[in-house]
């Protein structure tokens, strides 16, 4: 059996509907459609009732997810792309991820995010937005690398009692394949070394890691072993094996899909600069998207994003340094 | 709620409607007296942020809060403290938000009116204005899940909130799910400083319905006959799986926006007009001459609410503060998941 990124999501969502009654589906033709992008193919079938069309209304989507969870429901509800959750950003940020907080009644609903560029998607169907949620307290953002991270960390996400945005890479859903279902995972707030090596790290997550291993291979190649760090949750962050990995390493350089100003990059690097400020041996580095909207020819997307090449010459300059 | 008025043994049908006009009267009276208690304790410093009244609508949002029973869901906005102790709320709970007090419901996390209790159907308040109503949907679209019927919805709103983007949404996702939701609409023409000719160009913001396949009623908010009845029908109708009901009610605020609020853009004529009556007094009138309740009755139902209120505030005002060393500072409900906190 070979399946890819976006069967997995499938497989996770039809498994929490198998197991748990107080699963259902809302989103835009999630239902008979199976989806935009068919992650929830046949689920309306096989569950009937419990995957369901909504309007075009991606706040009233989230004000019912949340309204179904204070009745006792683990509402997975699908943006149709991460892109067009903004519309749906007040009740996420401000109803879903207040409500355990001043209530004490968790929140437990998934916000699945189809996110991330592809080429030709230009700048309404590309965005990176992880770090915009994870700045508000009350959410738990997870942007799984992996397939069987697709799968283990979308059925924790379900079954976790707080509001989750599962951050899903639209560049992985085909591209990537595994053999098998996992049986176990890493729980969600741990970080995972992809690859290990003596002479710097890579903190990167989602589809970046990617990029990171092959840069990885190709630098393995001059001589130079890159540490790749999959953080697999950008909230909570895994700052001690972060850190741990620098001790090793001694230098830092951290790669973000998304854009420059502020996020996940520049969280870590605060993060490892404040707490590990003696480990480093040069001053550490991002590398994240250019700050414009995500243009559409592949020719721009190609130069918009970090590569492996990129990745790889960033890479080499602070190992020269 | 009603059901405690109404429990007793069947009465004629002109009884039934005594019972119910008396005991929405006391809740609109508690309502005014509590949030005169507020106004006060404001001037006086001793509230931490702002003051929001309800005077003016406490017929409307009594109507709500009597209308609906054990077991239904209830969205309150800022002006309904009067529907929100008819719903069962108690003074204590209300004078423990507004203070602030640990032993609170929102335990001095969040104040005044953004209150509630979600896991017995009171639903607290975000400020974001139109952001509840698809809350309730989603409550009662599990409970359709989870084959609960026979309970519905009811959300408050006021005619500002009408033109947010969220109230659209949610009216339409209520409309395509044929949900037991009844919103209710306060037009008590102001948002704040804005009039309704800056908020809306329909006739009537009953026109906005048809839209969404939604039935309407209108009515006089001064009246609380009038309120009890448009709105018990729709709360009826839902219950019954009539669909979602909008009901529209024409009053004034007879208040600023805020107790920081001068209230000076008010248009002078509309005081004089038959939408600037007090309903509480219109309420009280009616009750006397239909001879429902002695005016000594009245008298003493007001001291004995007088009390009720100030022991309650003596009580709060002794109750702990919250400690910010004793409080967790965690916002998500599973424990070592939450960050950000250590002293790093
Ligand atoms: C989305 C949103 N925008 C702005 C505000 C600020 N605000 C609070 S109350 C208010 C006026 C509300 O008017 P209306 O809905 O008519 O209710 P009323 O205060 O008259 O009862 C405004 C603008 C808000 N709370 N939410």
């Amino acid at each position: 059996m070979s399946l890819t990124y976006l069967e997995a999501i499938r497989e996770a969502q039809a498994h929490a509907l198998r197991d748990d009654p107080r699963v259902f589906i809302y989103g835009q033709d999630v239902g008979a459609f199976g989806g935009a992008f068919k992650a929830t193919k046949n689920l309306a079938q096989e569950y009937p009732g419990r995957v369901l069309d909504s309007p075009i209304s991606e706040d009233a989507m989230v004000g019912l997810a949340v309204g179904a969870a204070i009745e006792g429901m683990r509402p997975i509800i699908e943006m149709q792309f991460a892109d067009f959750s903004t519309v749906g950003f007040n009740q996420i940020v401000n109803q879903a991820a207040t409500l355990f907080w001043r209530t004490n009644v968790p929140c437990p609903i998934t916000v699945r995010l189809p996110f991330g560029g592809t080429s030709g998607s230009g700048p309404f169907h590309s965005q990176c937005i992880e770090a915009i949620y994870a700045h508000y307290p009350g959410l738990i953002v997870l942007t799984p690398a992996t397939v069987e991270d697709a799968y283990a960390m979308l059925l924790e996400a379900v079954a976790l009692d707080d509001p989750v945005i599962f951050c899903e890479h639209k560049f992985l859903y085909y591209h990537l394949k595994a053999d098998e279902l996992p049986s176990e995972a890493l729980p969600v707030g741990k970080a995972r070394i992809s690859r290990e090596g003596r002479d710097l790290t890579v903190v990167t997550y989602s589809a970046m890691v990617h990029e990171a291993l092959e840069a990885a291979r190709e630098l393995s190649g001059e001589g130079w072993e890159i540490e790749v760090v999959d953080l697999r949750s950008v909230k909570p962050l895994d700052t001690d094996t972060v850190v741990a990995s620098v001790a090793r390493t001694g230098k830092l350089l951290c790669v973000g899909e998304s854009w420059p100003w502020g996020g996940v990059t520049a969280e870590i690097i605060s993060r490892v600069t404040g707490e590990g400020f003696g480990l480093l041996d040069a001053p550490p580095q991002r590398l994240n998207a250019k700050d414009t909207p995500v243009p559409y020819h592949p020719n721009l997307w190609a130069a918009h994003r970090p590569t492996a090449r990129s990745v790889a010459s960033a890479a080499r300059n602070l190992l020269r340094s | 709620m009603l059901q405690t008025v109404l429990d007793a043994s069947p009465r004629t049908d002109a009884a039934a409607a005594q019972d119910v006009h008396v005991a929405a009267y006391r809740f609109m009276l508690l309502a005014r007296l509590l949030d005169d208690k507020f106004a006060a304790l404001y001037r006086a410093g001793k509230i931490h942020g702002g003051v929001f009244l309800g005077r003016g609508q406490e017929a409307l949002s009594v109507s709500v809060g009597i209308s609906l029973k054990k077991g239904d869901v209830f969205a309150p906005l800022i002006r309904d403290a009067a529907g929100r102790l008819a719903f069962g709320e108690t003074v204590l709970d209300a004078v423990r938000t507004y203070l602030g007090s640990s032993l609170g419901p929102m335990r001095g996390r969040d104040g005044n009116v953004h209150r509630g209790k979600p896991q017995e159907g009171y639903l607290p308040m975000v400020s974001h204005l139109g952001a509840m109503i698809s809350v309730v949907n989603g409550v009662l679209f599990a409970r359709r899940y989870k084959k609960i019927s026979g309970t519905v919805g009811a959300a408050c709103v006021g005619e500002g909130a009408t033109s947010t983007g969220a109230f659209h949404e949610a009216l339409n996702q209520a409309g395509v799910e044929k949900l037991p939701l009844i919103l209710i609409v306060a037009n008590n023409q102001y948002a704040y400083s804005t009039p309704t000719h800056f908020q809306f160009a329909c006739d009537s913001l009953a026109d906005k319905a048809a839209g969404y396949g939604v039935e309407v009623q209108t009515v006089d908010g001064t009246d609380l006959g009038a309120c009890l009845k448009v709105v018990g029908e729709a709360v009826a109708r839902a219950r019954r799986g009539g669909g979602p009901q909008l009901v529209v009610a024409e009053l004034l605020r007879l208040c600023g926006h805020g107790e920081h609020d001068p209230n000076d853009y008010i248009d002078p004529k509309l005081w004089e007009s038959p939408l600037g009556r007090d309903c509480l007094k219109v309420a009280e009138e009616y009750l006397l001459r239909q001879k429902w309740m002695a005016p000594s009755r009245v008298a003493i139902l007001r001291n004995e609410i007088i009390r009720e209120i100030e022991e309650a505030v003596a009580q709060v005002q002794r109750e702990p503060a919250p400690d910010p060393f004793v409080e967790q500072w965690h916002s998500i409900a599973t424990g070592h998941l939450n960050e950000g906190n250590e002293e790093r």
